[in-house]
């Protein structure tokens, strides 16, 4: 799949904004008056910032608020309803503990649910596709809401804790390479399969329907980046996890140190985020002999 | 709305032949000349006449080489539009309502107006039958040429797809697959129609006739008899010569 920048950014900053909104909307840390607002405000910038990302690869994004009717069968639709949701819930929380010193318990934990349902819709929008095999897997959920825990309690400043989440979200990223790497040839679906043409013989694709390029070619067959996926795949994990992990176990100046390992573990995940979209391979590939 | 309905009226589909196809491309041409004139956004090109030319199409053509056990390669072209899928995964990803089935004849539609240029419905669908149209931002496929088939203003033999008005070779046949009694359900019964991909559930409309199996000849071969070996076990001063030759 071609790895867009805008859906990259998306997914990565609207992840760890809607994962640090949940850890305020369950008082881990309780905040109020500035220091509330300054939380509220990093969470609203990476969450509102990511989304506004993902209008940018939309053809139109003038009539983005239709996108809001499809709730019964669609993720995308759903994923607009949870986010409207939590960013709402979580804007009366987060104002009253901002301006009235108040904290509302029950809001903040129906918030915080609402943040972690709209990670769970965009990454059932990916895992939901069986055109996909390697992101079509109950791990794919897994891995979008580790992250969005491990990079929340990361900016939450949730010390112990966010070491934790940060190991197991590491784990998890391994888990879905390790498993992501044999979905399609599991899946079952072949050229010969793609073209009902295997009970002849086996099938090569002779000639593409043009000589240039086309939208299918640009948007679904990315092969050139995976070359480095290897390579890739350790920097991500450093990033992600090792980097942050060793920066808050260090004893330098803990707010300083805390800043560093957040910039590191978006950085990481960013990274791992365009390997989730360079790697797999949409089944269309193979109507090209590609992958 | 994007449920998808539990049956329809029709299967308005087509049936392509594999067997008869010879790959000349006229019905690529011949739906991009009628798609672009008429029902909704124009299909449009990039670059045309440059480098790096691309264009939007709902049917292309492919060419396979299948390379059989025993016996030579055969070239198998291959054309690929929507294949209006009765349980059509596009549709139901759609967060807008664009897209849609119809539940009269089973087609699969996108109201442009609609359709917010989100291209999940092109990630969704396995055949690549979907593009997104780069100029008009909006998502282009196949409609069963709609505005043909049920116009009165076109002669009766017109109201076909226009690729199976076009295909000289008549490889392309039209009509309703849900009626066991009609011509194109009759050839797949006959032929052993498929499906593509079957594996993954879409359950598509549209079927594909297997090349027929190629005829095997016995191999008469005139000068074979003269060109048979003299002598399998020589003698004499031949027989002397192979046996040196052989300890050399």
């Amino acid at each position: 799949m071609h790895p867009a920048p805008s859906v990259i950014l998306f997914t990565t900053l609207s992840g760890i904004g809607f994962g640090l909104l949940a850890f305020l909307g369950l008082g881990l840390p309780v905040v109020t008056g500035w220091l509330a607002f300054a939380f509220f405000a990093v969470a609203y910038l990476l969450a509102v910032g990511g989304l506004l990302a993902s209008t940018f690869h939309l053809g139109h994004p003038e009539r983005a608020l239709k996108a809001f009717s499809q709730w019964q069968t669609s993720w995308l639709s759903r994923e607009a309803w949870a986010a409207v949701g939590a960013l709402v819930v979580m804007g009366i929380y987060g104002a009253g503990l901002v301006f009235l010193d108040l904290r509302m318990p029950i809001l903040g934990q129906i918030g915080a649910a609402l943040s972690l349902a709209t990670v769970y819709c965009t990454s059932m929008i990916y895992a939901q596709l069986k055109t996909v095999p390697r992101w079509n897997m109950p791990l794919t959920p897994v891995l979008f809401v580790s992250l969005s825990l491990a990079g929340g309690a990361l900016l939450a400043g949730a010390g112990f804790l966010a070491l934790i989440l940060l190991g197991s979200a590491g784990c998890v990223q391994i888990a879905y390479w390790v498993v992501g790497d044999t979905r399609l040839k599991r899946s079952g679906t072949t050229i010969e399969s793609a073209t009902g043409l295997g009970h002849i013989g086996s099938v090569r694709a002779f000639e593409p329907p043009h000589t240039g390029t086309n939208y299918l070619m640009s948007e679904f067959m990315h092969v050139v980046g995976r070359k480095h996926a290897a390579k890739l795949r350790i920097i991500a994990l450093g990033l992600m996890v090792l980097a942050p992990v060793i920066l808050i176990m260090s004893p330098f100046n803990y707010v300083l140190a805390l800043l560093l390992a957040a910039a590191t573990h978006l950085a990481g995940v960013c990274v791992s985020r365009w390997l989730f979209f360079a790697q797999a391979e949409h089944v269309v590939g193979l109507y090209y002999g590609k992958r | 709305m994007t449920q998808l309905p539990e049956t329809t009226q029709r299967k308005l589909g087509l049936v392509i032949d594999l067997d008869t196809c010879v790959g000349c491309h006229a019905c690529v041409i011949s739906c991009k000349g009628w798609n672009t004139e008429n029902y909704g956004a124009p299909l449009s090109d990039q670059n045309p006449y440059n480098k790096e030319a691309s264009g939007t199409f709902l049917n292309r053509v492919h060419s396979y080489e299948v390379q059989p056990d025993i016996g030579a390669a055969q070239l198998i072209h291959f054309p690929k539009s929507c294949l209006h899928c009765d349980d059509a995964p596009c549709v139901t990803v759609c967060p807008t309502g664009a897209s849609y089935k119809r539940v009269e004849d089973g087609i699969v539609l996108v109201n442009e107006s609609d359709c917010i240029g989100c291209g999940l419905c092109a990630w969704a669908c396995p055949y690549g039958a979907r593009e997104l149209d780069a100029s008009e931002g909006v998502m282009k496929k196949c409609t069963l040429c709609v505005d043909r088939i049920y116009n009165e203003n076109l002669p009766e033999e017109d109201r076909v797809p226009s690729c199976v008005r076009t295909c000289p070779a008549g490889a392309r046949h039209f009509g309703d697959l849900g009626d066991e009694d009609s011509a194109v359900s009759q050839l797949v019964a006959e032929r052993g129609g498929m499906d593509l991909m079957p594996e993954l559930g879409t359950k598509p409309v549209n079927k594909y006739l297997p090349p027929r199996p190629k005829d095997t000849l016995d191999e008469i071969d005139i000068l074979a008899p003269l060109l048979a070996p003299v002598a399998e076990d020589p003698k004499g001063f031949m027989g002397w010569l192979d046996k040196t030759l052989e300890k050399l």
